[in-house]
């Protein structure tokens, strides 16, 4: 009864529970969906969603699957990171898709027009989603626009303004189709280099460094987060922006330089795509990719925590990239992104059931110390 | 069948996860009486009287009106019975007219038009007959907090209630209202309505009521006559040991000055003028020195002016002889300490462990941050354990308890103990007692006295009359942003303090007494 007690305080079994939790009654709920559309194929259909990659015919096959996903986790993982990382200061960054957009726009620019090597054209692109965000972050900290406004405002301007930069020069598009023009081929110094990992995915060439990069970072965040001083006044700016004034540190600071690292974490993932080749700029696409909403879904999903939300977004990646395999002549391809979106929605409720176990046992606790104190006082208390 | 009882709870018992909140409680209201419920926060009045209108049920135990057993459900059927209450923060539509706040809920209508000439009149008659004048057709944000009290009470009366409890009437009012207030119910009493008054408030029970309940920690402790006790022997029920009521002190030896404050004006957040008026004056090594007043009169925005929370508008402020009128929320905290008047609000991040809670104003110096930036968690675990030992801060689970977690009562140590062990040269404390039991003020006085004792300058902001006269050395009133007198504890009266506190007297200080 007592071990019992102790792994339900804990906060990494809570949160993983509430994790598993929510992915098992979406993905029902999705499966439900599936009959309701045709109930013939949903057995096959959240099968193909769930197992991705594991559903080719050989191994070679598998492996290159599977390495595409994880090309498209590097990305994601950043974009989570980003949200997470202002999300902790209490600010909710819905500019990381823009932020992801400049990221984009800024390496490839880097890397095709002017040739730069891969290293500095990451560099490049965090620059530009950290001036987005500080733009968002001094509009928030000196005349209180919410930056969710601001935010979606800037996704827009961005992403037109890189279509229109992209799109211009002959040297970043290609003229016969509203791409950009193949990296590879334009700037072989601008692909990340692989060392290797390529050849544990059967040589699919798209798997690079990025990948442990994106892992180290989501360790460094948390490190950041919650062992140092920086970290220490970040969160306690999210938590209680009054307390953190209180005890003389500088909130508004604080809140510009934590929109700009989260410009920063979402550029850098745009960066940790693009310059793998996997993906062409569309000079022509007028929604806002998707990636950096995604990442909202994803780190709610890993509880908020680095490393959790490493394991939320191969997940999400996984099933998405799984959706796209279904039998398209029975479901819309949209299938995968409801079933994610339902397990997100879910997920805010079962954040809600963790915090309420934590208060309401710590709660018993103390009252089971005064509890006995008084008794002691009552006992021994007459001579005091 | 025929019972003195206008209201009667019987053995009722009510819990709530972990905790038991009533427990087997009784409490018989006579007709025509005022009856007393006392006890402790957290002692249990709030859940009873949530019993009582219909917002909790309770598991054990039955309520009888006038002898009869009766079920409520919800605040309708307390309505219903006669059980009408005012409540310790108004429920009043500010912008509302008096006459229109009363009828609100019961409005007459014809044709859909409201009509209002009956309710004007009836309105009348109550407040000429009870003494509660108010005037009918003023809004509510502009009528004074005694009025504003007086139209709740109206409330209740047009919606003929027999039984009226009134929570914590006395919090916000001067000592003059207090008596007005005070002489209000024992009309109403001697009219034949059932009062129920819930106070932690001892000279106030002895004054007016009949009858006292004590609780104590979700128990009944007893009922008894109000001119067979003595107010020692009801707060030994309340606490349940014998409290010391006036903290014993030795005369102030006051040296150096340490904080001088001249023509201070600081703008208000919520008003657009400015809520401090060029205050001077100062606090010595020594001696606590209390600013007293009626709630929003200037004392945040003192506060705020003092601790750099807010820009000064002019003026300047000195520290241990450092001018510090523009300097920085950390730089003023190195030589004071402040503990906040809303300890949830800047006192604490409640959703840090107790540990982070408790180097929040020290978590930066070397004692707890490497030079590369990387905080000492040890360090900070092993200090936070020594002020709680040292504090006697309660919690579950020691230094990593979720500070939401903790009672009111430790939540204020734990500041206390921060602010405190910071060894400053000046403490302020802005109603540091706010909202605790007899116990924790006991302990706070306690430890206000010994820091001055230590040579701390203390400016203490309280609204408390009874702390005002029992802790402080010199007391500074505070009227509309300006201080309008200077007292000494040991020789003025309630009644003075309280002429000044309602602007009613003033002196003419000179700005700047030795400048």
């Amino acid at each position: 009864m007592k071990t019992k007690k102790q792994l339900l305080k804990n906060p990494t079994f809570q949160t993983v529970l509430a994790s598993v939790l929510c992915i098992v009654l979406g993905l029902f709920i999705g499966f439900v969906v599936l009959l309701l559309i045709n109930p013939a194929g949903a057995g096959t259909a959240i099968k193909t969603i769930l197992l991705n990659w594991m559903t080719r015919g050989t191994t070679a096959a598998r492996l290159k699957t599977l390495g595409n996903t994880i090309v498209k986790t590097a990305p994601l993982l950043l974009c989570a990171l980003s949200v997470q990382f202002c999300y902790k200061v209490g600010l909710f960054n819905i500019g990381a898709a823009g932020q992801y957009v400049a990221g984009a726009g800024m390496c490839l620019y880097a890397a095709l027009a002017w040739k730069l090597p891969w290293f500095v054209c990451i560099l490049l692109a965090m620059a530009a989603g950290a001036f987005l965000g500080m733009i968002s972050g001094a509009l928030k900290a000196y005349q209180n626009v919410n930056e969710v406004i601001s935010g979606i405002m800037l996704n827009w301007i961005t992403l037109y303004t890189v279509n229109i930069i992209l799109g211009g020069s002959s040297l970043t598009k290609d003229p016969a189709s509203p791409y950009t023009v193949d990296l590879a081929a334009s700037n072989p110094k601008g692909v990340i280099p692989s060392l290797g990992l390529e050849k544990l995915f059967s040589n699919n060439r798209f798997v690079t460094i990025a990948i442990p990069l994106a892992i180290l970072i989501a360790v460094l965040v948390w490190v950041i987060l919650n062992k140092t001083k920086f970290g220490y006044e970040l969160r306690a700016t999210g938590y209680n922006k009054e307390a953190a004034r209180y005890a003389g540190m500088k909130e508004k600071k604080n809140i510009i330089l934590t929109l700009m690292i989260g410009g920063a974490l979402a550029a850098a993932g745009a960066a940790f795509f693009f310059l793998t080749g996997y993906e062409k700029w569309s000079t022509t696409q007028t929604s806002v990719p998707g990636m950096g909403f995604n990442g909202i879904a994803a780190t709610f999903l890993g509880g908020l925590h680095p490393i959790g939300t490493i394991f939320s977004s191969y997940f999400i990646q996984h099933i998405t990239d799984g959706g796209a395999l279904i039998d398209k002549s029975i479901y819309p391809s949209q299938i995968s992104d409801l079933i994610s979106a339902i397990i997100i929605y879910l997920c805010a409720f079962v954040l809600f059931f963790k915090t309420t176990l934590t208060i309401r046992l710590a709660r018993q606790e103390e009252r089971t110390i005064e509890r006995e104190l008084e008794i002691k006082a009552e006992k021994g208390g007459d001579n005091e | 069948m025929d019972t003195p009882y206008a209201i009667e709870m019987l053995n009722i018992t009510k819990r709530f996860p972990g905790i038991v909140a009533n427990d087997n409680i009784t409490l018989q209201l006579k007709k025509g009486e005022i009856h007393a419920l006392l006890g402790e926060n957290g002692a249990g009045k709030s859940t009873l009287m949530s019993v009582l209108f219909g917002l909790y049920q309770a598991e054990e135990g039955i309520i009888k009106k006038d002898g009869k057993e009766v079920k409520i459900n919800n605040p309708n059927d307390a309505n219903d019975l006669g059980i009408g209450m005012v409540h310790q923060h108004f429920k009043l539509v500010q912008c509302f007219t008096v006459l229109e706040n009363i009828i609100l809920g019961v409005e007459n209508t014809k044709n859909g038009i409201l009509q209002t000439d009956e309710a004007r009149k009836k309105i009348l008659e109550l407040s000429e007959h009870y003494g509660l004048k108010v005037d009918p057709d003023a809004k509510i944000q502009d009528i004074t907090v005694g009025m504003q009290q007086r139209t709740e009470i109206l409330k209740m009366l047009y919606r003929d209630n027999e039984i009226l409890i009134f929570d914590e009437p006395t919090a916000v009012l001067t000592p003059q209202e207090i008596d007005e207030l005070m002489q209000i119910m024992k009309n109403l009493a001697k009219e034949g309505k059932s009062i129920l008054f819930i106070s932690h408030k001892l000279n106030e029970i002895m004054e007016v009521a009949d009858s006292v309940t004590v609780l104590r920690r979700g128990k009944g402790i007893g009922t008894v006559q109000v001119k067979d006790t003595t107010q020692e022997e009801l707060s030994r029920m309340m606490v349940g040991r014998d409290v010391q009521l006036v903290v014993d002190k030795e005369p102030s030896h006051p040296k150096d000055t340490i904080l001088k404050v001249r023509n201070m004006t600081v703008a208000s957040k919520v008003h657009k003028n400015n809520a401090v008026k060029n205050v001077s004056f100062d606090v010595r090594e020594g001696e606590i020195v209390c600013i007293a007043g009626i709630d929003g009169n200037g004392q945040t925005e003192l506060v705020y002016g003092l601790t750099g929370l807010e820009p000064v508008v002019s003026g300047s402020i000195e520290l241990c002889g450092k001018d510090i009128t523009n300097a920085s929320i950390r730089e003023r905290a190195k030589e004071m300490s402040h503990i906040p008047e809303d300890r949830q609000k800047h006192g604490l991040v409640l959703d840090y462990p107790l540990d982070y809670n408790i180097v929040l104003q020290r978590y930066y110096e070397p004692e707890f941050t490497t030079s590369a930036g990387f905080l000492k968690q040890k360090e900070i675990r092993s200090y936070a354990e020594k002020l709680i030992e040292q504090y006697d801060v309660r919690s579950g689970q020691g230094p990593i308890t979720i500070a939401r977690s903790m009672s009111g009562g430790n939540q204020q140590k734990a500041i206390i103990a921060r602010e405190i062990d910071k060894d400053p040269k000046l403490l302020v404390a802005v109603q540091p007692t706010r909202g605790l039991d007899v116990g924790a003020i006991e302990y706070i006085h306690r430890q206000l006295i010994h820091q001055r004792d230590e040579g701390r300058a203390v400016l203490l902001v309280s609204l408390e009359l009874e702390e005002v006269m029992n802790v402080s050395d010199r007391i500074l009133v505070m009227y509309e942003g300006e201080i309008v007198g200077e007292l000494d504890p040991k020789q003025t009266t309630r009644e003075e303090l309280g002429l000044y506190m309602a602007g009613a007297k003033r002196d003419d200080r000179k700005e700047g007494m030795d400048a």
